[in-house]
């Protein structure tokens, strides 16, 4: 088998990684799926909505950005089940998740007006002690390389603080979901800007 | 912070200042020399679409993101990673074969993993309303497919030779033939959406997506190689591309 890649000379050991491009502004018609935003199983007792926008650098929503979730179950389970893309066996077509198998994962594009929504479960601590979040990854057209964030719920704010000592009180705001009503909570994802959000690497 | 210059590239801006701002960013280079910059101004929506703090670094063996959503039989269908099936009659275009291994870093195969794609058409057209350009839609191509690797790693679509197709982002922008990818790795940190190139596209100097990618070694990599082995007789042309995710995994961790 031909290697796939030259090694690269700072890590020797390690194959480079593919480069990044940008999801462009054409993905709609591939990687939406029926029922993307439904992440919260049939009968969920206690579901949860999270939405907002996605914003540039001059406030502007961006209507054709994607949004990402992965999380753990309302247990702390990251055991995520397949099945998000399930198809209909006749038609080939993508009916989507079947009510049942939690799979922790959710895609939804913006909308016209920049807007996202998911239904889905407060995470439970994927471990003893963890501060519970949702793991969000965002791409556009226009992104380069697609990012990612965390949607802490307010009631772990606190804990939240202790994870990230050194940053400032703003910046730390935009991890933070805000409590609009009973079960619906409110997270902007600004690309750019005033109060941009904290996007996170993991070397 | 960005290293990038902090030039603005104007609306209507001619093949020749958007080489120069290209030139220039190539000087700068980009903060992770594998990946594109974000921040890359010959690319004129990333203007306002990077943001200008770096990402916080999170080394925490913990962290959610060390593991990922993950997909199964009855995520794909048998004929979904053949995008000239599905309609009535056989789509325009050269058909052709894309073939290649999902790698971790560490050169391990990655199985059972979800590969999708989308493209244009022969012509250089997207299915998709936005996209107005004058070149015909074809009834037979829905330019979209998925498929699980196998206990190799590899994935394999048969398709139709995508177009190259004009876009506004300067007078006279020409995006080269290429092939988006989403691949999603054992751990959400290693998520990827990229795009994949034909070997000897005359377009790959004046495209400031692909250059958007400053080191020639990096940029190299997005591209297929024609594999004659591949290709079968009075039916398709072979390419073969190959694919690294970086990104720690849980796995990763526990080898340290």
């Amino acid at each position: 088998m031909t290697p796939p890649a030259h090694p690269s000379p700072a890590d020797p050991d390690r194959l480079p990684p593919t480069p990044a491009q940008t999801v462009g502004p054409f993905f709609g018609y591939a990687l939406p799926f029926p029922g993307g935003a439904r992440i919260a199983v049939d009968g969920e007792p206690d579901p949860i909505t999270v939405h907002g926008l996605v914003l540039d650098g001059a406030g502007s929503p961006i209507p054709d950005a994607l949004v990402e979730i992965w999380q753990a179950d309302r247990d702390g389970s990251l055991a995520g089940a397949p099945g998000s893309l399930r198809h209909d066996q006749v038609t080939s077509a993508v009916v989507g998740r079947d009510g049942t198998a939690f799979t922790g994962f959710g895609r939804v594009p913006t909308d016209a007006d920049g807007h996202w929504a998911v239904r889905t479960v407060a995470p439970g601590p994927h471990r003893p002690g963890a501060v519970p979040y949702l793991a969000v990854a965002v791409f556009a057209r226009g992104l380069l390389h697609h990012l990612h964030t965390r949607i802490y719920l307010p009631e772990h704010a606190e804990g939240l603080r202790a994870q990230f000592p050194d940053l400032p009180e703003g910046r730390l705001g935009t991890l933070l979901a805000q409590r609009e009503r009973a079960g619906v909570y409110r997270f902007d994802i600004r690309l750019q800007g005033e109060r941009e959000t904290v996007f996170f690497d993991f070397p | 912070m960005s290293r990038s210059p902090r030039t603005s590239i104007r609306d209507g801006a001619t093949q020749r200042e958007i080489d120069a701002a290209m030139a220039a960013a190539d000087r700068v280079g980009p903060p992770d020399p594998h990946h594109p910059n974000r921040d890359y101004p010959p690319y004129r929506s990333s203007a306002l679409r990077h943001p200008r703090h770096a990402p916080l670094p999170v080394v925490d063996p913990e962290a959610v993101e060390l593991t990922g959503p993950v997909f199964g039989v009855t995520d794909v269908s048998a004929l979904d990673n053949d995008l000239t099936l599905g309609q009535t009659g056989e789509p325009a275009g050269q058909r052709i074969t894309v073939t290649g291994r999902v790698l971790d870093r560490t050169g391990r195969p990655m199985a059972g993993q979800l590969v999708e794609i989308w493209q244009a058409n022969a012509a250089g057209r997207y299915a998709h309303d936005l996209d107005q350009h004058p070149a015909p839609l074809d009834p037979n191509f829905t330019g979209f497919g998925r498929c699980l690797t196998d206990g190799d790693g590899e994935y394999s679509f048969t398709s139709i030779r995508p177009g190259a197709y004009p876009w506004r982002n300067h007078l006279n922008a020409w995006r080269p033939a290429h092939i988006h990818f989403s691949l999603f790795g054992t751990a959400f940190t290693q998520r990827m959406v990229t795009q994949m190139y034909f070997p000897g596209d005359p377009l790959f100097p004046y495209d400031p997506v692909l250059r958007s990618v400053t080191d020639q070694a990096a940029r190299d990599r997005l591209v297929a190689r024609y594999d004659h082995q591949l290709s079968l007789p009075e039916w398709t042309l072979g390419y073969r591309w190959d694919i690294v995710l970086g990104g720690p995994s849980r796995t990763l961790f526990e080898d340290r």
